[in-house]
């Protein structure tokens, strides 16, 4: 894992001094809130519905057991005792008082860790493919990467006051779980006649004009990565619309300019920023790739895990939804689920983020993920070690066997604490996991990924989902829009809206309705959701959906 | 009124050469230029010799284009001074001078609201920074 070195440390340090002395001010009325909160959005904090919420970094979803302990400190101590795991590998804090602030600064950067950049019109939370430095697929670890690109973002003094928001994601595999694709830009490590650089993706983009990024350039050496990045942003900070804030994203400025115009732009202003980078950057990178070297993997049999498999239908149950395929043969990647049937999806209490610790302490490499899905990940487990994992995991309630199924959603925090919100999300996420657990039916359903989100800003993905839910307000009253097809992946594509709106009431059993549909045209049992989607098209969804209007929209 | 901030703190403006806008540039023999902050730099490029003072105007300080059009400028070779000028607070004092500013032009209500020790606290911007770092 990347440890700070003084020069990184020196600067969050500076900044959360910084940032203490603007909490003074604004707290003694020097600073009003117009005035304080450009300062409180480049320290993550945001205020919310009900209170000030603080979004905390977790660069490229990695982090060690000690940081875990942290939030969990943390939470108990300026909070209700838990923390949400956001979409962008961030953690947030509903309730902190603004007085605290600065001292749960400092707890971070004990830890190595802090909020900078989460919030406002710049460069965000890097974020990388959660599985990194542990896939069976990968072509190298997107961590090094991201974590320059964290360096090169921080505080860059041009890329302060953007247009809007600036995402990055980066992978190192061909299947895309980071879904780079619906980012500002995206990177995808790849290798060419044995050199490996990268091809980057931009202008993609959820909210409320979704869009499938486009290839600025197929393969990139990876020496040109900061010029050619800094150059996009800065070709965008020029171009970009500020004149109406939903018009502002990279995405529009490349659907109004076509990719063809913007590249030109970008390559001509590469040209000029290539020689302000001596190739410092390169002996950094190497510096930084040294501290994301492959854990010391354990030999030893696995017969334990085999044998657990055979004796105990549960665990067998957990581990086929539950475990992916590492890269070393006796070894697995452990996905916890934060998406317990009923609970909100992406909330851990205080105690189950120290279990979580815990055993990335004693049987992980002391290593954690948090994945955009909302899940926490153990990327590195000996599969001797699975059965006590298991047992470990069901006493802190984490056991649930649903990674990758119906239950497994992500939501927004909707109308129950996000003050942008036309509606809720967290309880419609509650109510379909506990229809369909009553119904026994996920694992019959197989791989299905739902996202909910509460407004158009799209927070929730819910236009990559493979069922997408939008919560609007009509007239006083939630409305929710279906949509189908939708897909996060390397195969990226926005999904379809299926018909008019369902209220709140209606809305579990109109789902049922599409699952229903499913079971009964898929192919065969093999057959995913998406795939039969794919196959048979909006049609027989829209008519199980839609009963009444059969006649007139045949 | 206006006041010219630097790393030293407050001082009145010493620039006696007067403003022309690009338009006006070509017919006459000007120092000095004023830049909106939607202006192309690439424009300026033939001219940039002749100019002892470009201005870049901040219309607002959640508008960030001031800084890359300062940027580019000194990516072109301008070796004159260059001034960020309107609305631009002290904590974004570092990144201006970052991106190849040599100071601020702000009016004397915003000097007023933001005296001059809150931008002497950011006077010391080649600290800490993650570019110098990076670039070498
Ligand atoms: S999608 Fe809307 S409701 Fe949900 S978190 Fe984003 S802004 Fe808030």
């Amino acid at each position: 894992m990347y440890q700070y070195n003084d020069f990184d440390a020196a600067f969050v340090a500076e900044r959360n001094a910084q940032f203490r002395a603007q909490v003074e001010r604004r707290i003694s009325g020097a600073l009003t809130e117009d005035e304080f909160k450009p300062l409180r959005l480049m320290n993550g904090l945001y205020l919310q519905l009900h209170a000030y919420m603080l979004r905390v970094a977790i660069p490229y979803g990695t982090l060690n057991g000690a940081q875990m302990r942290q939030l969990a400190m943390i939470a108990e101590t300026f909070d209700k005792g838990y923390g949400h795991f956001t979409t962008r590998q961030n953690i947030q804090y509903n309730w902190p008082k603004l007085k605290d602030v600065p001292d749960i600064l400092d707890r971070l950067a004990e830890v190595e860790m802090h909020a900078l950049q989460t919030s406002g019109n710049t460069i965000r939370n890097v974020t990388a493919d959660h599985f990194a430095g542990a896939a069976a697929d990968e072509v190298e670890d997107p961590r090094p990467t991201a974590e320059l690109l964290r360096q090169w973002s921080t505080d860059h003094p041009e890329f302060q006051f953007l247009p809007r928001k600036f995402k990055l994601a980066v992978t190192g595999s061909a299947a895309d779980r980071a879904v780079i694709r619906a980012h500002d830009i995206g990177i995808q490590i790849v290798e060419k006649d044995g050199e490996i650089g990268y091809k980057i993706i931009v202008g993609g983009g959820l909210g409320r004009t979704p869009m499938i990024g486009k290839t600025l350039a197929e393969f990139l050496p990876k020496a040109d990565l900061l010029p050619f990045v800094e150059a996009t942003v800065n070709v965008w900070n020029r171009l970009g619309r500020r004149d109406n804030k939903y018009k502002s994203r990279i995405k529009i400025t490349v659907h109004e300019h076509g990719i063809d115009d913007i590249r030109a732009r970008v390559l001509t202003r590469f040209e000029q920023i290539k020689p302000t980078f001596k190739g410092v950057d390169r002996d950094l990178f190497a510096q930084i790739q040294q501290n994301f070297d492959a854990p010391a993997y354990r030999n030893a049999p696995v017969d334990a895990h085999t044998a657990m498999r055979l004796a105990n239908p549960a665990y067998a149950s957990w581990s086929d939804t539950n475990i992916t395929a590492h890269k070393n043969d006796s070894y697995a990647i452990v996905s916890i689920s934060l998406k317990k049937h009923g609970a909100t999806p992406g909330d851990a209490s205080a105690d189950q983020m120290r279990v979580m610790a815990e055993l990335a302490e004693t049987y992980g490499h002391d290593e954690l993920r948090i994945s955009h899905e909302q899940n926490v990940i153990l990327p590195h487990v000996h599969q001797s070690d699975l059965p006590a994992i298991y047992a470990a995991l069901r006493e802190a309630d984490l056991a649930t066997a649903n990674i990758g199924l119906i239950s497994d959603i992500i939501a927004c925090p909707g109308m129950d604490y996000c003050a942008l919100a036309t509606a809720r999300s967290i309880p419609v996420a509650q109510e379909i996991a506990e229809r369909f657990d009553e119904l026994k039916l996920e694992h019959e359903i197989g791989a299905l990924k739902i996202k909910i989100s509460g407004c158009i800003n799209a927070c929730g993905h819910h236009h990559v989902g493979h069922i997408g839910i939008l919560g609007l307000d009509r007239a006083g009253v939630e409305n929710y829009q279906i949509t189908l097809g939708g897909d996060g992946s390397e195969d990226a594509a926005i999904g379809e809206r299926a018909g008019p709106g369902f209220s709140a009431e209606a809305l579990v059993p109109a789902i049922e309705r599409i699952i229903e549909t499913y079971l009964d045209v898929r192919s065969e049992k093999a057959e995913t959701f998406l795939q039969t989607y794919r196959r048979v098209g909006m049609g027989p969804f829209k008519a199980a959906l839609y009963p009444d209007s059969k006649a007139s929209a045949a | 009124m206006t006041v010219i901030v630097t790393d030293s703190g407050f001082a009145a403006d010493d620039w006696n050469g007067g403003f022309c806008t690009l338009d006006s540039l070509p017919a006459n023999d000007c120092a000095g230029v004023d830049l909106p902050s939607d202006a192309e730099p690439e424009d300026l490029r033939a001219r940039l010799d002749g100019l002892s003072l470009i201005r870049v105007d901040f219309p607002s300080f959640a508008d960030g284009r001031g800084f890359s059009i300062a940027a580019e400028l000194r990516r072109m070779g301008y070796k004159g001074r260059l001034r960020a000028k309107g609305h631009v607070i002290s904590d974004q004092y570092a990144m201006a001078r970052r991106v190849g500013f040599d100071e601020v032009e702000i009016d004397d209500a915003l000097a007023a609201r933001q005296p001059e020790a809150e931008w002497l606290f950011r006077a010391n911007w080649t600290k800490h920074d993650y570019q110098a770092r990076l670039r070498g």
